[in-house]
């Protein structure tokens, strides 16, 4: 089993990624589930939402507390939330962010991972390009998809186009793509900042 | 030649006219021999039951308007406990009771329900006392109106919860004695400015048709329901019925202090559409209010030796203001 | 059709597949999804011949399936937590005057203190009213017990909650199999109601019934859930047959057969409680799960012909009577009447408080070793409790407790990380 646990602030659409990762498996044939937790909704506040991936059916329930892979759609919740609780050592990061892991404040804490396991992308950045909002989990969603390589990237557009049809769906799909391109470009580049 | 001098006349009692002197279409529906008996006799209520009346003729007008396609949804209280003494029933058309305070949505779900099975034609009445349509009632009936549901509401006001033994209600009026509003005390009775005028807030929501009847006037309460059921959406009709038990007035007296609160303002009657006032009932000569409280003993403490003037006052008062609020003056004697 | 869609979503398309003809509801966390899914439904045109009333209340919502039900149609709604507790006297009215409503519970705690998440005190604080209770597993198992609810209830006269766990399963997405029209339309017929109100042939349904006839009339309602003991497991069947997998029935077994140690739960929590008990075998432990699908009637039989064997029973339940502790335990209880086991009461997940798989490991040592409590309080904060008792007995004005101890943990949190 596969256990995904996003990050990020009401509004951001979290619970949204999640969705679309179960989708995106589901589509391969896969047993997916993918739930939030709630907290008192409200926009900016913190929430977390999960994503589990099996080619069994899942039975276990509980939130994700051992993620293999973590997607941390806003970078500020960095230093409030304890977010790589139970993280496998072998996992995954995606953050949503610009700056290098040094001016995140996690630097030395990245050189664990195994290279390649941890990425930045800009996914704000290409969805106000792409989409004109500033959704970043399309956008992530290419770029888990190119690290961890539990997704093929066609079965993300397509969990894509299905919860946003029409126009809107296509340009999250070319947000996505374009952070899955840079994801898999920085895996062949010097490790960045590790 | 003599001066011209008008001579005046008076036509004093009542303006009934005998059925027997009206075409057949304007004779009322009790008079007929095809009346369908909706309420059928052998029911329990009290001797003089002003609300056993009322919903006779309430119902047989209703049926008559439809082809007798009438169905009955009636909130708990007298008119369900006495019409329906297990085992025997006294309804003769199909009638459900469910609860205290939900008449009016039951009643929207048996007309959804029927029209689901694609009969249209059948109508449905909601029907309930004081208690269970201004108190316990008041959110299932509002969310009624508001929807614009096809039920006609009958509220039969006997001013009090007479079933469980003479409580107060929202609709109990001033002054009155009831077991939790006692004539003790320096304010022996009700409370004034307490209370609510179901009639105006069911006007307020700009439902179909609103009206007040009594049974005073049967006809007029037989023409109302038969105007009601002639519209779809929500309906509402008040119909001030006294208690002989509640209200301490001799069970023969009925009618005639039906006819007090009537011919006095303080039970106006008229009718309105989408919260408009259509047409109201004009009052020749009012009559004083004490002539309407002396007949009944919840009022009792206000006379005797010493009467309660102040009360009285206001009490008229009320009447004098529904008099010139609803426009019930009628022409002057010329 | 597999779909890898919401939970109540799910739903939603299972109750248009039933031919719902009144749908009425009022909007509560966590059932609104389910509700707005069929108003969208019939507005659209995609639910056709279904009238869909938006109330003023949950009193109002089951009043109005009273009134449609009576009049023939079948009618349905969906509620949770306050909300039941709102229209308590309408859940107790339908079941009394026979009326074969189904409606959904999306299972969430009852307040004070408001709180929003899944537990199961909203469905048991109705547990006595003459309704049949079932609780689902899975979103799966949810979509398929409303197909069967609407059949059995229909069979019986008798009305059907579903309770399917709030937010864990509601909010959930997995796959699932949305069946066929064809399929449900094979399975449950049109409704033939055994009373309605009818112009041509006109009944006075709900009079008042004195000491004279309360007693049978009362008792008719206890022998209709034990009819319900058998037609359950044969609707179970048919649906295998139709549609060609296990749902519903009244209990289900796993790793039972030679268990020393099994636990009982109702609802989602079984899937959890499953895995632990795989690596709790994978570590010599023999333990099974028993989960109860039909919660009302209580399968006493089964319950007593799953548990016999073993040495000891854990109920795991997410609901606390108050003064007194477990709800289900009792049925349990009364199940295993005459063998002496070792019998544990485990309250858990209250007001959405997770269960985890650690959690369950260790309760189920503890359990091994015959360490636990006759009640205990899974993964309960000792420690602010403790502290709040303490409060109390220093100072007569302690505040609300609820506030007092959300700030005990924020101060607590606070210091620990400074």
């Amino acid at each position: 089993m596969f256990q995904v646990r996003i990050h990020g602030r009401g509004g951001q659409g979290v619970v949204s990624a999640a969705e679309m990762l179960s989708m995106a498996a589901f589509d391969e044939g896969r047993h997916a589930q993918a739930f939030p937790s709630f907290g008192s909704e409200r926009m900016g506040a913190p929430v977390m939402a999960f994503c589990r991936i099996d080619d069994r059916e899942i039975r276990l329930r509980e939130p994700v507390m051992q993620p293999d892979a973590l997607i941390i759609q806003d970078p500020t919740l960095l230093h409030q939330v304890d977010l790589f609780s139970g993280l496998s050592p072998t996992g995954f990061i995606l953050i949503n962010s610009t700056r290098s892991f040094d001016e995140l404040g996690i630097g030395d804490f990245v050189c664990n991972f195994p290279e390649g396991h941890v990425r930045t992308v800009a996914a704000t950045e290409l969805a106000l390009k792409h989409v004109g909002r500033p959704l970043p989990n399309a956008a992530l969603l290419g770029g888990f998809a190119a690290i961890s390589g539990q997704l093929q990237f066609e079965s993300v557009t397509k969990a894509i186009r299905e919860k946003f049809p029409g126009k809107v769906g296509e340009a999250n799909v070319t947000a996505a793509r374009a952070a899955y391109d840079s994801a898999i470009g920085q895996r062949t580049q010097e490790p960045a900042h590790a | 030649m003599t001066a011209q001098q008008p001579v005046k006349f008076y036509q004093t009692g009542t303006f009934t006219v005998g059925n027997r002197l009206l075409a057949e279409d304007d004779r009322n529906v009790q008079a007929n021999m095809r009346r369908t008996n909706s309420l059928n006799s052998g029911h329990r209520a009290c001797q003089g039951c002003g609300e056993a009346l009322g919903a006779r003729y309430a119902i047989d007008a209703a049926m008559q308007a439809t082809n007798n396609q009438v169905m009955a949804v009636n909130a708990t209280g007298c008119l369900e406990v006495f019409s329906t003494p297990y085992p025997e029933t006294s309804w003769q058309i199909p009638w459900l009771h469910s609860l205290f305070g939900n008449a009016a949505a039951v009643a929207s779900g048996v007309a959804a329900g029927l029209r689901a099975r694609g009969k249209k034609d059948v109508r449905v009445i909601a029907q309930g006392g004081d208690g269970g349509t201004t108190d316990i009632g008041f959110g299932c009936l509002s969310g009624m109106f508001e929807r614009n549901d096809d039920v006609l509401y009958i509220c039969y006001d006997n001013e009090a919860y007479m079933n469980t033994g003479v409580q107060r209600s929202s609709a109990t009026p001033p002054a009155a004695r009831t077991a939790t509003t006692m004539a003790v005390g320096p304010h022996p009775g009700n409370v004034f400015g307490t209370g609510k005028n179901l009639p105006l807030i069911a006007m307020a929501h700009h439902i179909p048709y609103v009206a007040t009847a009594s049974v005073a006037n049967l006809r007029d309460l037989e023409a109302k329901v038969i105007r009601a059921m002639s519209m779809r959406g929500a309906r509402y009709i008040h119909i001030h019925v006294p208690c002989p038990l509640g209200w301490g007035s001799a069970p023969a007296d009925t009618i005639k202090v039906a006819r007090m609160a009537v011919e006095s303002g303080l039970f106006p009657l008229f009718e309105a559409e989408h919260g408009e006032v259509t047409s109201r009932y004009t009052l020749r000569r009012p009559v004083p209010v004490t002539d309407y409280l002396k007949l009944q003993k919840r009022f009792a403490h206000l006379f005797g030796k010493t009467p309660d003037t102040e009360t009285l006052t206001s009490i008229q008062a009320m009447a004098d203001r529904n008099i010139r609020v609803f426009g019930l003056q009628g022409q002057e004697a010329v | 059709m597999l779909k890898q869609t919401e939970g109540s979503h799910a739903v939603a398309e299972a109750i248009a597949l039933c031919r719902p003809e009144v749908i009425c509801a009022y909007p509560i966390t966590p059932q609104t999804h389910i509700v707005e899914g069929l108003g969208e439904m019939v507005k659209s045109g995609e639910l056709k011949d279904c009238e869909f009333i938006n109330v003023e209340s949950e009193f109002a919502a089951l009043s109005v399936a009273i009134g449609s039900s009576a009049a023939g149609a079948r009618s349905y709604t969906a509620t949770a937590s306050q909300g039941i507790l709102f229209m308590a006297e309408a859940v107790y009215n339908a079941a009394g005057l026979g009326l074969p409503i189904v409606m959904t519970i999306g299972n969430r705690a009852i307040g004070a203190p408001i709180n929003i998440w899944n537990d199961h005190s909203d469905s048991m604080s109705m547990r006595d009213a003459g309704w049949i209770q079932l609780y689902a597993e899975t979103n799966q198992e949810a979509v398929d017990l409303h197909i069967q609810a609407f059949r059995l209830a229909e069979e019986l006269s008798c009305p059907v909650m579903v309770c399917v766990d709030g937010f864990i399963l509601t909010h959930a997405y997995e796959r699932i199999d949305i069946p066929t029209q064809e399929q449900v339309d094979a399975y449950l017929p049109k409704f033939e109601p055994v009373q309605i109100l009818d112009c041509d042939e006109p009944v006075s349904i709900g009079a008042m019934v004195g000491p004279e006839a309360f007693f049978e009339v009362r008792y008719l309602q206890h022998h209709k859930q034990l009819r319900a003991l058998e037609l359950i497991p044969q609707l179970a069947a048919e649906f295998k047959q139709q549609f060609g997998r296990d749902s519903g029935g009244l209990v289900r077994t796993y790793q039972c057969e030679d268990a020393d140690t099994i636990i009982v739960a109702l609802g989602s929590i079984n899937g959890t409680v499953k895995d632990a008990v795989d690596e709790a075998r994978a570590n010599g432990q023999r333990a099974g799960v028993l989960t109860i699908c039909s919660f009302r009637p209580f399968p006493l039989v089964e319950v007593r012909a799953a548990l016999e064997k073993a040495k000891r029973v854990v109920v795991l339940e997410k609901t606390l009577a108050v003064g007194l502790g477990g709800v289900v335990s009792d049925g349990v209880r009364k199940s295993l009447s005459g063998i002496a086991l070792k019998g544990y009461t485990v309250i858990a997940g209250l007001g959405g408080r997770s269960i985890t798989k650690r959690s369950l490991l260790n309760l189920l040592k503890q359990a091994d070793r015959d360490e636990l409590e006759p009640l205990s309080f899974l993964d309960l904060n000792w420690d602010v409790v403790n502290r709040e008792i303490e409060r109390g007995k220093q100072q007569r004005r302690t505040g609300p407790i609820a506030e007092n101890i959300l700030r005990d943990l924020h101060t607590n949190a606070a210091a620990r990380t400074s």
